[in-house]
């Protein structure tokens, strides 16, 4: 797997997130109250809002447009809405974070 | 190992204990249930439409078999316990099965009275409890031509509602003069006859049954009087009284039901007992949102929290009879110390009364017009101070006219095609389906499942009057006062009294310090416990911008594509030459796609890429302008007219009184958005009669005008007094504020804040107790010191937060 280095976790605040420009699109990198880092395509199933911009809380995110609350590991809507958005492998490896934009989890409905 | 739990009676009170419990410890024990009837847990409830042919039996399982495997419950259905064994721990059930306990749950439910006159046991009588009971009716009606219905209560008429679906020939016998009257008064019983009487239902009462007829079959039924009715059919709806055999017999204490305490716990600790079996303070209730509180009490203390208290429900009343709309809540007799409101209007066969004490709603009958009901219940369980609003209060809540919902009030006279939600575009069908089929109780629920009122909650109590048509009396009356958010069961203002008290200084402290179930809360409560924090201790506390939303956060307005608004402050929405360029500069620079008057005096400049905001907020403050807040819930504008200055029926610079009240106020966090205005004269140019502080000059000074609101439910401002100075304004202003920020729950405007407290509440704690305005007026600007800091400035200047605006990387 091709890792790309991002940066360092310190960059990202906790219970926050930090947008990565890629050719495939935004990507939102989201850090957990215990330093875990997840992944996303930055665009809710629903109506495409940015979710690097919602508030972060246990392993989900709220979306900020209509408050859908999504799976940060793997970008499941939370039922009873259904949906899914892309999710990439991240690792962190001594404070610095790196993504794979190869094996992308494929846009599926749940 | 796990303990054992053992459930008596898979109904909808001791299967909905178990979900309860399921939710918040998953797998704390090994359960097995034993119910006596071959199914499922089903929804009772819905057994009218079933009796009357609108539903079938399959559309009203709740819990099929495949759950409790899923969940890893035993489940022994068709089998009746007959013995607990409370020395071994042990039930048996009548085929000899055993299973051990630790803890036990009783929910037995309740049998149906059956009136002990002679005949009374013949083949044709029947009680309308459970599915064979439904399906003896149905079987029944397809033979047979005239049925009695013994009962005139709400279980009575939808059954005998249900018979005549089916074709039959139904009379009701009723022992009182009224019908329903432990639900409706003299004038609602006699309404809710005729309108009955009018579908073909006849009426036999009162007359009191002394005997069955027949001899192998039943034929008729005899009165005291010595008349008679033929019949082939006799269906028993006097009432319930609670199974409490199986209890009585372990030597449990009973009374009128299995008495429990405020944990719904019987007199042996090791057995709980939840439903209609059960007497708690004295009361036992048959409807099914008191049974769900209970059930989410006892699964707390099944789970070992132990910190949960039932205390009683208030209840009201729905008949589940197509086309028939009536409600009831509370005491609506009254007595001396009582007053009504009565509002009779035959010709539209509308009945509305109101019984009020003290000021306060203590019950409600009303037939034919029930669109309001959940209004008056709300008002009736948060014990509100109706006497502002006293004059308007009989013609409901949706008077004033509320957008979105097609100015529909009356869900029973909507079609399933109509709109309900104008914000998720839900129709009514669809609520409908989502109730029945995923069987929902709680608005919550519908909420969640359908989005129907969960945007801008104007069209609440249409969902809640579906709800009600569906479920009739059965839907979950929401608690007296509800948790702050689904991570906790504390209320806003349990939470906030210990912010206080215990002097707490971080949102992780008010977490751990109820004990919240999520470890870092959710998108609800934190913005909550944030401005709690922040307005409790405005000099110590330390905001946490992860709390906030977006729009708080990055100050400025997402937008749907993902770009930003930003509107700068323009102090009584007055302007010059200057700021004008300036900010079309910077439209021109940033190619900003869209410029725009806001309703509220200001100009909006809309699509501005993220990363860019800090450089325009920079171009902005050079020319002078600063954040106009229109992100937050906090202050947002003061509008104004141009009086005195320039206009020939102005007596009052209202331009300078804006202009001095918006810098005064500026910056303040509140519960919610705030909106001002002031006017030079009564014609009143500049709306300030819905706004939630309102100026209205006059001759000799100013009216103060509080409350207002004009989106989604227009409500005009009450009249807080009048003062003379300008410096008199500024104080009430600040104090009347200082006192929503202390008081009101986040995301409460003054107008419900104003309704639930009371204005005499407000009048009393800003107008007439002058050393607390005072004390109100001194904290207000206290909390301004730390406030008043303009949050563009910081982020353009002083590169605040610059993580916020900038990627993090870009990969090419």
């Amino acid at each position: 797997m091709h890792w790309i280095e991002i940066g360092d976790l310190e960059d990202i605040p906790k219970l926050g997130a930090r947008v990565v420009r890629t050719v495939q699109g935004d990507i939102a990198l989201f850090r957990t109250a215990d330093d875990e880092v997840f992944a996303l395509r930055d665009q809710c199933p629903h109506k495409g809002g940015p979710l690097s911009q919602g508030i972060v809380h246990g392993k989900r995110v709220t979306c900020p447009l209509h408050n859908w609350m999504i799976e940060l590991n793997e970008g499941a809507a939370v039922a009873p809405d259904e949906g899914r958005t892309a999710c990439y492998p991240v690792k962190v490896e001594h404070g610095v974070v790196s993504i794979s934009l190869e094996h992308a989890g494929l846009q599926k409905s749940a | 190992m796990k303990e054992k739990l053992v459930l008596i009676g898979n109904g909808m009170a001791g299967v909905r204990t178990l979900e309860e419990l399921l939710k918040v410890a998953p797998d704390k024990y090994e359960i097995t249930v034993f119910g006596s009837e071959p199914y499922g847990n089903y929804n009772r409830i819905l057994l009218s439409p079933v009796l009357a042919g609108e539903k079938s039996v399959a559309e009203i399982m709740l819990n099929d078999m495949q759950w409790y495997a899923d969940n890893g419950i035993t489940l022994h259905c068709g089998k009746e316990v007959v013995e607990i064994d409370r020395a071994k721990r042990k039930v048996v059930a009548d085929d000899g099965t055993c299973a051990d306990y630790d803890r036990l749950l009783l929910a037995t439910g309740s049998n149906p009275f059956v009136v002990p006159v002679p005949g009374h046991q013949l083949p044709g009588v029947v009680t309308f409890r459970d599915i064979r009971d439904v399906q003896l009716m149905m079987d029944a009606s397809k033979q047979s031509r005239h049925a009695v219905v013994i009962g005139g209560g709400l279980l009575g008429l939808e059954a005998a509602n249900g018979l005549m679906r089916q074709g039959m020939n139904v009379t009701v016998v009723h022992i009182h003069e009224t019908l329903m009257e432990r639900q409706l008064d003299k004038v609602a019983g006699e309404m809710l006859r005729k309108s009955l009487e009018e579908r073909g239902m006849h009426f036999h009462m009162p007359a009191q049954t002394v005997e069955i007829l027949g001899e192998e079959r039943v034929r008729g039924v005899r009165f005291k009087d010595g008349s008679e009715l033929y019949a082939d059919l006799v269906v028993m709806a006097v009432g319930i009284r609670p199974n409490m055999e199986l209890a009585k017999k372990a030597g449990i204490y009973c009374e009128r039901g299995i008495v429990v305490n405020d944990t719904l716990q019987t007199y042996d600790p090791s057995i709980y007992a939840v439903g209609e079996c059960v007497q708690h303070r004295s009361q036992t209730y048959g409807l099914v949102a008191p049974l769900f509180e209970q059930a989410k009490v006892c699964a707390n203390h099944l789970a070992h929290f132990g910190y949960s208290r039932y205390q009683g429900s208030l209840t009201s009343t729905k008949l589940k009879v197509t086309g028939i709309d009536l409600f009831s809540a509370g005491d609506f007799t009254g007595d001396d110390s009582t007053e009504e409101i009565v509002l009779k209007d035959a010709s539209q066969g509308t009945y509305k009364k109101l019984v009020l004490k003290d000021d306060r709603i203590c019950g409600a009958v009303m037939y034919g017009d029930t669109g309001d009901g959940a209004w008056y219940f709300q008002l009736m369980r948060d014990g509100s101070d109706v006497t502002a609003f006293r004059d308007h209060l009989m013609f409901g809540q949706a008077h004033l006219g509320d957008s979105g919902h097609g100015g529909q009030s009356k869900a029973a006279a909507m079609s399933d095609a109509m709109e309900v939600c104008g914000c998720n575009g839900v129709c009514k069908g669809a609520i409908v389906k989502a109730i029945s089929e995923k069987g929902l109780f709680t608005l919550e629920e519908v909420r969640t499942h359908t989005k129907a009122s969960s945007s801008c909650g104007s069209c609440t109590g249409l969902v809640e009057q579906i709800m009600a048509s569906v479920l009739g009396g059965g839907y979950t009356a929401a608690p007296k006062e509800k948790p702050l958010c689904k991570c906790t069961d504390h209320t806003h203002d349990e939470v906030r009294k210990v912010i206080r008290e215990r002097h707490l200084l971080t949102i992780r402290e008010v977490m751990q310090h109820f004990e919240w179930r999520t470890p870092d809360g959710c998108h609800s409560c934190r913005p909550a416990l944030n401005y709690y924090l922040l307005c409790a201790w405005p000099a110590e506390y330390q905001d946490d911008p992860q709390s906030r939303f977006i729009n708080e956060r990055v100050h400025a307005n997402i937008q749907k594509d993902g770009t930003y608004s930003v509107v700068p402050r323009m102090w009584g929405g007055v302007t010059t030459s200057n700021e004008l360029r300036t900010i079309a500069d910077v439209v021109d620079k940033f190619n900003i796609p869209s410029v725009k008057v806001t309703g509220g005096q200001r100009i909006d400049l809309l699509g501005v890429k993220k990363e860019d905001l800090p450089a325009v907020w920079g171009e902005l403050n050079k020319g002078g302008l600063v954040s106009g807040h229109a992100y937050g819930k906090a202050l947002r504008t003061v509008k104004t007219c141009v009086g005195k200055e320039w206009c020939r029926f102005g007596v009052q610079d209202s331009t300078a009184m804006g202009v001095r009240l918006e810098k005064r106020t500026w910056g303040s966090w509140m519960p919610h958005k705030f909106k001002m205005a002031v006017s030079g004269c009564p014609r009143n140019c500049a709306e300030a009669t819905i706004k939630d502080f309102g100026v209205v000059a006059v001759e000799s000074g100013w009216e103060l005008h509080v409350g207002g609101n004009g989106g989604v439910k227009i409500r005009a401002t009450d009249l807080l007094c009048k003062v003379t100075t300008e410096d008199e304004v500024e104080e009430y202003c600040c104090a009347f504020i200082q006192l929503y920020r202390e008081e009101a729950r986040y995301l409460d405007r003054t107008a419900p804040w104003i309704e639930r407290v009371g204005l005499a509440y407000v009048k009393q704690r800003v107008v007439e107790d002058v050393q607390n305005r005072k004390m109100l007026y001194a904290r207000f600007i206290e909390s301004q010191k730390y406030a008043q800091i303009d949050p563009w400035a910081e982020r353009a200047q002083h590169n605040v937060q610059r993580y916020e605006f900038t990627p993090l990387m870009e990969v090419v």
